[in-house]
């Protein structure tokens, strides 16, 4: 033991020695934004939203649309669209083989899924964006499926509700990917003159070319709390303009003020206020029975334990 | 190092100050060096055209964003006639990264959009170096909404580096402004024809590139993100951008290979900037011919294929 560990007191030290504690890996979970230690199961019941500080975690879009939809009547679409590299593209990796990675790290073939199904016994249908999978990025299969889940949404009347979450469009399919852009803008350009209400929520983080495109044509535009969404980077704008940028810049409250969105929805009410809307753009009346439920597993506050002796896993990073 | 040749046009600038000395010489005394001269000049013809038949995708970029390259408002004024400018978003300002106008084309009103980056240092400020901000992209569409009530084709000309990257560009929603002009685009009741004349770089190119028709200059280049760009997110390093130009496919071939260009307009030898007045009636000549093709469209089928040509980017032909 060096003189240094000599003197750093023993309850700092056990923190970064992994066997020290008997927790079972993943029962625990450090929230990015405040360091609490959060106990896992709890954590679930809170939808992954902070109950000491109210942080939105990020989520799989498999659960962003199981903790939105209602239970029955789900059916997933577009399916069978799959990812191509027409470019044959290649750096450092193939892309074929970035690919493969990211389809076994997030057991997703690409980084959209769709869904029809109901919200609060009203017909809709979703799409979520896949964050894990290659940092949510636009290209040919994402593109396609949200065009063909806005086709569907066109066809039955259905409204559409995007959860976005997103660095952009991706690279390694070059400008098919920015076609997707004038793609998925052009699709949802039919929705609006049909008068079928598209509803866009964006998720932290929403950058670039969908940030450009189908993220903010919504007839809402909403935002989940604290969630950064902008056109450019704060890096690219920093080196840009030389100068910092101001605290909460690109962030959701940033983004009422300056008039890009319509609302900050809470996590978890977030099926209550969508439905709400869409209930009253296609006149129907939502039916509040599932979220009610959903109200009453939530209002207890979970115990909050201290850091210093338990294991954490990686959580998610956030800049500030 | 002469700055008006990009480094690997190196040799050809050797030879043309070589031309240039003969000449001085010549003119001033009796020796007649003319036939010297005729010699070194189709000497440096033949580099030229050697040099440019095999042009690497990232010499492609660079001869896009030659500093001699020619800007929209060259085009302009040599292509359209009746140019009146019209400028403003009505709502915030004025953006001159963006051109607007109307003008005639061969006889015939159309609305032209174009992207300038500025020649002079005291220009490139004023036009923010080509990078539009959200009232450069509000102009175009109130523009181009005007030019469908009166029935005006719409030209585009695109050049620029990107949307602008800034804190005011930021709050004013240049995302919003994009994606509005990508959506109403798709269904304006009016022809449009997109020329890259230089640089398309990403969303900020496309932003006035929907339409009927793309065209890309020979050595104009088209990319989701600068090679500089995806280098540094790649490899972490700008020296990189070579590999990444080669690898995102930038040039016109490879585009229209993918079905997303419908055609490559010619290039003087050596590049547009070597014979501007030859480069712009090419492009007359090409607009005034493809317009004329889509003008004998009914509306309805021209909608339909431009809506049908957007959902088709990215499947196998």
């Amino acid at each position: 033991m060096s003189w240094l560990d000599k003197i750093v007191p023993s309850v700092v030290r056990s923190e970064g020695q992994k066997n020290s504690s008997k927790v079972p890996e993943g029962l625990w979970k450090k929230c990015p934004k405040c360091d609490a230690v959060l106990y896992r199961p709890d954590l679930d019941t809170h939808l992954e939203v902070c109950p000491k500080c109210d942080h939105h975690m990020r989520i799989t879009a498999r659960k962003r649309l199981d903790i939105f939809l209602d239970e029955e009547n789900r059916e997933e679409i577009a399916t069978d669209v799959l990812p191509v590299d027409r470019l044959k593209f290649k750096d450092i990796k193939k892309y074929k083989d970035r690919i493969s990675i990211a389809q076994k790290k997030t057991g997703e073939t690409d980084a959209l899924i769709a869904m029809k199904g109901q919200l609060q016994g009203i017909d809709v249908v979703t799409v979520a964006f896949e964050f894990a999978f290659h940092g949510g990025s636009m290209g040919y299969a994402v593109g396609e499926r949200f065009t063909q889940a806005a086709n569907v949404a066109l066809a039955e009347r259905r409204p559409l509700i995007c959860f976005s979450a997103t660095g952009g469009a991706r690279m390694q399919e070059a400008l098919i990917s920015l076609m997707q852009m004038a793609k998925t803008s052009a699709v949802i350009e039919r929705l609006k003159q049909a008068g079928i209400p598209y509803i866009s929520i964006m998720t932290d983080p929403v950058y670039g070319g969908v940030s450009a495109s189908l993220a903010l044509l919504g007839d809402i535009n909403a935002a989940e709390p604290g969630a950064r969404a902008g056109f450019a980077g704060p890096n690219i704008i920093e080196q840009t303009i030389r100068q910092k940028l101001p605290k909460g810049f690109q962030r959701s409250e940033f983004l009422l003020e300056h008039g890009a969105i319509d609302m900050i929805i809470h996590r978890k009410e977030m099926r209550d206020r969508v439905g709400s809307l869409i209930g009253k753009f296609t006149n129907q009346q939502p039916s509040l029975a599932s979220s009610d439920d959903l109200e009453s597993d939530v209002v207890d506050a979970v115990d909050v334990v201290e850091p210093a002796n338990v294991d954490v896993d990686t959580p998610e990073k956030t800049e500030d | 190092m002469n700055l008006n040749y990009l480094d690997f046009e190196q040799p050809i600038a050797e030879l043309e100050a070589k031309i240039e000395e003969l000449q001085l010489v010549g003119s001033g005394n009796a020796l007649n060096l003319s036939d010297e001269i005729d010699r070194l000049k189709q000497k440096s013809d033949k580099l030229t055209e050697s040099i440019y038949s095999s042009l690497t995708p990232w010499q492609i970029v660079q001869v896009a964003r030659h500093p001699q390259r020619p800007y929209s408002s060259d085009y302009i004024s040599r292509i359209f006639d009746d140019w009146d400018e019209l400028h403003g978003d009505r709502h915030f300002g004025d953006d001159n990264a963006i051109i607007g106008g109307v003008g005639r084309l061969n006889g015939k009103p159309v609305m032209v959009i174009g992207e300038e980056k500025g020649r002079s240092v005291k220009e490139k400020v004023y036009r923010n170096f080509g990078m539009p901000k959200p009232e450069g992209y509000r102009k175009a569409l109130r523009l181009m909404e005007m030019a469908e009530r009166f029935n005006m084709p719409i030209i585009t000309l695109i050049d620029t580096p990107g949307a602008y990257p800034g804190i005011d560009s930021e709050e004013r929603g240049i995302s919003e402004s994009i994606a509005q002009n990508l959506a109403v685009m798709s269904r304006l009741k009016t022809p449009i024809i997109c020329t890259v004349i230089g640089e398309g770089s990403s969303g900020g190119a496309l932003a006035i590139g929907v339409g009927d028709q793309l065209n890309m200059l020979q050595y104009s280049t088209y990319f989701v993100i600068s090679p500089e760009g995806c280098a540094n997110i790649i490899w972490k390093t700008v020296e990189k951008a070579p590999l990444a130009a080669e690898a995102m496919g930038v040039t016109s071939s490879v585009l229209e290979d993918l079905g997303i260009v419908d055609e490559t307009i010619a290039e003087p030898m050596g590049g547009a900037h070597r014979d501007l007045d030859a480069m712009a009636a090419k492009l007359k000549e090409s607009l005034i011919a493809q317009l004329d093709t889509l003008q004998d469209v009914p509306l309805d089928e021209l909608l339909e294929k431009r809506y049908t040509r957007l959902m088709n980017y990215g499947k196998e032909a």
